[in-house]
């Protein structure tokens, strides 16, 4: 192994990173206000909202990721006129917007699927307590019943995070120099593929390790009722014999 | 193989005999040396508390579980073991696989396969073990199910029927594959109530045909009343051995003259 | 020039693009399917190595599991198509040949889904095992089962009948990651597209019917394996 050139090329991709980050921190944040308003349509108990949600997930889930890309960044061109006319075309005609929408909508998906999850599994009888103090409506949602579904939906959550991490990597198709357009472009210019995989698969797992870290801490921040209680002596187990 | 009425006599050959079987799981000593033997015919209940090792002990003679030293003779023939990397290990796994196709166990918990059903269940270690005719195990496990009586359930799947039925097909697995021993794990333990009977009139049927097993259970009236012999393990050895009607009448040990007053 | 309709766009006439989008389909069904079976036997092998292998053994699994699981299927890709024709090209200087040397896009795409869903496999195969009662395992050993009659009598059917659900989303997995080998200029369904959007210029159009085909296909394997998972579960259900 030439450990110059992994070096360098260590650094070149290192430059791709900030892109990537961008891309999927963006997705996430707005995916995650499209996956609440999916969830709670799929909740609502009205049909043609439940519907609508549901055939949005369906086809988003359904069809590949770079389908939607190629969808939005290519195909939308078919109807540029009319979107120049309603003042849109400035958007869809830069590659970054378009994979950030592709990703938002991609992820808003999938997402909805861990949120709604999440707030199924609020108990019954929880829920009941608060109503049983007077509390209702968004009260209710935003004392009880969220911070019980975001501490379920969380690990669940934290692995869409790193799928999205991995997913930015397809904006590269559409020009976007991260980690993944720079190592393509590297590749074909030196044609040392094992190095430069090497190099970028070592960056996505750092990333994806933090990331990890980062939702592991949040976790434990948030359900301090499952930690175990200070100052107890372990247990011992019985043996089974 | 001969399954002739028993005459009990000791001149009967010996089926099963363990000696000095020694094991521990981590620090915990289970067995501290036990010593046993089964001549053909023979029918020996295991008591004991839990935690005393009589299942442990059980397990190791058909090697589910390798003891740390001593001996297993089936039918005259030693169990080889080894010293291996992590600790003790059989020496020669065919010879474990033989011998284990002639000595049959029934657990606790049954274990039939829940992908096959009663009659597949039946006829797969026959077929595939022993590699015999599949013609002729289908007639012999009907026969089998017949005499334990849920024949009707051989094309259902195991979880279709109530423990006792599962516990009976459990019992015709067992004897298909025309065990010299059979090892009873409890086998009444995980059933309700009014469902032990049908099996233990099952077992006592198979004793009354002369074979030989080893039953650890918590059935006092099958230890009575079906056994000619009794083993009362505690902590690991054997503390009270002898027939029945010597034990329970006149217990040498404190500790079994207590398990027996509080099993009634 | 008159604009053609979309059916006539997409149909099967003379100007039409059917028979070329079937056919893409059927290619894209095609590297899914060698892609998704080369990926089982790799994840059968990766759930053994996790269940039963020594430290180090396991440790190999486990490594192999995480690192394609983080990285970009796409990464990998490009890997098995640069990487493979690198390779070749190594060899092919050995003889004299020069330049770059293409590797079939169809082989390097099926290698490459199939050690990335290899991962996801080997977690799907090595749930299902857990699921497998212990107690029946002990009940083919004390019959004097040797492991690979117990292997193939016991525990593969019934960790298949468990994994079932979890193939099902592999395998959407491995129909949608074939898109990506579109990049390596396999004509699958996504590169069919893009090639009859480039030339009619009509790109939404395309994509639009790319995207109902996987739906089609999502949906009715969806279908399949729902059906399996039914038949496949006949013994566990109580009789009612």
């Amino acid at each position: 192994m030439d450990f110059s050139f992994m070096r360098d090329t260590f650094f070149s991709l290192l430059s791709g990173v900030p892109l990537t980050l961008n891309l999927a921190l963006t997705a996430v944040a707005f995916g995650a206000v499209l996956a609440m308003l999916l969830a709670l349509m799929r909740m609502s108990g009205i049909r043609v909202l439940d519907a609508i949600a549901q055939a949005y997930v369906f086809v988003f889930r359904g069809t590949p990721l770079l389908v939607q890309i190629f969808l939005i960044y290519y195909g939308l061109g078919q109807f540029r006129p009319t979107l120049q006319e309603l003042g849109l075309w400035t958007f869809f005609r830069e590659p970054y917007w378009c994979a950030v929408l592709a990703l938002t909508l991609n992820t808003g998906a999938y997402a909805s699927e861990i949120f709604r999850g999440g707030l199924q599994s609020v108990p019954h009888q929880q829920v009941e307590a608060a109503r049983a103090c007077g509390m209702s409506g968004f009260l209710l949602f935003r004392r009880i019943v969220f911070p019980i579904a975001v501490r379920q939906a969380l690990p669940a959550y934290g692995s869409e995070i790193i799928l999205m991490v991995k997913a930015t990597s397809l904006a590269s198709v559409i020009t976007m120099m991260e980690v993944t357009g720079i190592a393509a472009k590297l590749i074909s210019q030196t044609f040392r593929a094992v190095e430069v995989f090497v190099v970028a698969g070592l960056i996505y797992l750092i990333l994806n390790f933090a990331i990890t870290r980062i939702i592991m801490a949040l976790e434990w921040w948030l359900s301090p009722h499952l930690r175990r209680p200070p100052a107890v002596e372990p247990r011992l187990e019985a043996a089974h014999v | 193989m001969s399954n002739g009425v028993s005459s009990l006599s000791p001149q009967n050959a010996p089926a099963v005999s363990i000696s000095n079987l020694r094991k521990s799981f981590g620090a915990l000593e289970v067995l501290k040396g036990i010593s046993l033997e089964a001549r053909e015919g023979d029918v020996i209940s295991i008591l004991g508390a839990s935690g005393s090792g009589k299942s442990t002990m059980l397990r190791c003679i058909n090697m589910l579980e390798v003891p740390d030293s001593g001996d297993v003779r089936i039918g005259g023939e030693t169990i080889k073991l080894k010293k291996g990397r992590r600790g003790v290990e059989p020496a020669d796994q065919s010879q474990v696989d033989r011998i284990r196709s002639r000595v049959a166990m029934v657990f606790q918990s049954f274990n039939l396969w829940s992908h096959m059903t009663i009659l597949e269940n039946v006829i797969e270690a026959p077929v595939h073990v022993q590699k015999r005719s599949k013609a002729e195990c289908i007639a012999e496990a009907e026969e089998l199910l017949t005499k334990v009586g849920i024949v009707d359930k051989r094309n259902q799947y195991p979880s279709h029927l109530s423990g006792g039925q599962q516990q009976r097909a459990a019992i015709a697995r067992a004897l298909a594959m025309h065990p010299q021993v059979m090892l009873f794990d409890e086998p009444t333990s995980a059933l309700d109530p009014e469902l032990v009977g049908e099996v233990l009139r099952v077992m006592r049927s198979l004793a009354e045909e002369g074979r030989t097993m080893l039953v650890v259970t918590h059935e006092m009236g099958f230890a009575r009343d079906v056994s000619n012999r009794v083993v009362f393990l505690h902590k690991g050895v054997v503390e009270e051995e002898g027939p029945p009607a010597e034990v329970f009448s006149a217990p040498k040990s404190e500790r079994f003259k207590q398990f027996i007053s509080s099993h009634r | 020039m008159q604009q053609l309709s979309y059916f006539e766009l997409v149909g099967f006439g003379p100007n039409g693009w059917g028979w070329a989008l079937l056919t893409a389909t059927g290619m894209t069904l095609a590297v899914a399917a060698c892609g998704f079976l080369i990926g089982s036997v790799v994840g059968t092998f990766v759930a053994w190595g996790k269940i039963g292998g020594n430290l180090a053994v396991r440790s190999l699994a486990d490594g192999y599991t995480t690192v394609l699981r983080g990285i970009p299927d796409l990464l990998v890709i490009y890997l098995f198509y640069f990487g493979g024709s690198a390779a070749l090209g190594a060899i092919g200087s050995l003889f004299g040949a020069e330049g770059f040397i293409g590797v079939p896009a169809f082989l390097t795409g099926a290698l490459a889904i199939g050690i990335v869903s290899g991962a996801y496999q080997a977690e799907v195969f090595r749930g299902a095992f857990q699921v497998v009662s212990k107690g029946e395992i002990e009940a083919a050993r004390s019959v004097g089962m040797h492991r690979w009659l117990m292997f193939r009598r016991i525990i593969a059917p019934q960790v298949l009948r468990y994994a079932i659900p979890g193939l099902g989303n592999t395998w959407q997995l491995v129909l949608k990651e074939s898109a990506l080998i579109s990049v390596t200029g396999l004509v699958e369904l996504l590169r069919q597209s893009h090639i009859a959007a480039g030339s009619t210029r009509r790109p939404f159009d395309f994509y639009i019917t790319a995207a109902v085909l996987y739906l089609i296909i999502t949906w009715v394997s969806t279908y399949l394996f729902q059906r399996a998972e039914t038949y496949s579960l006949r013994g566990l259900r109580r009789a009612s």
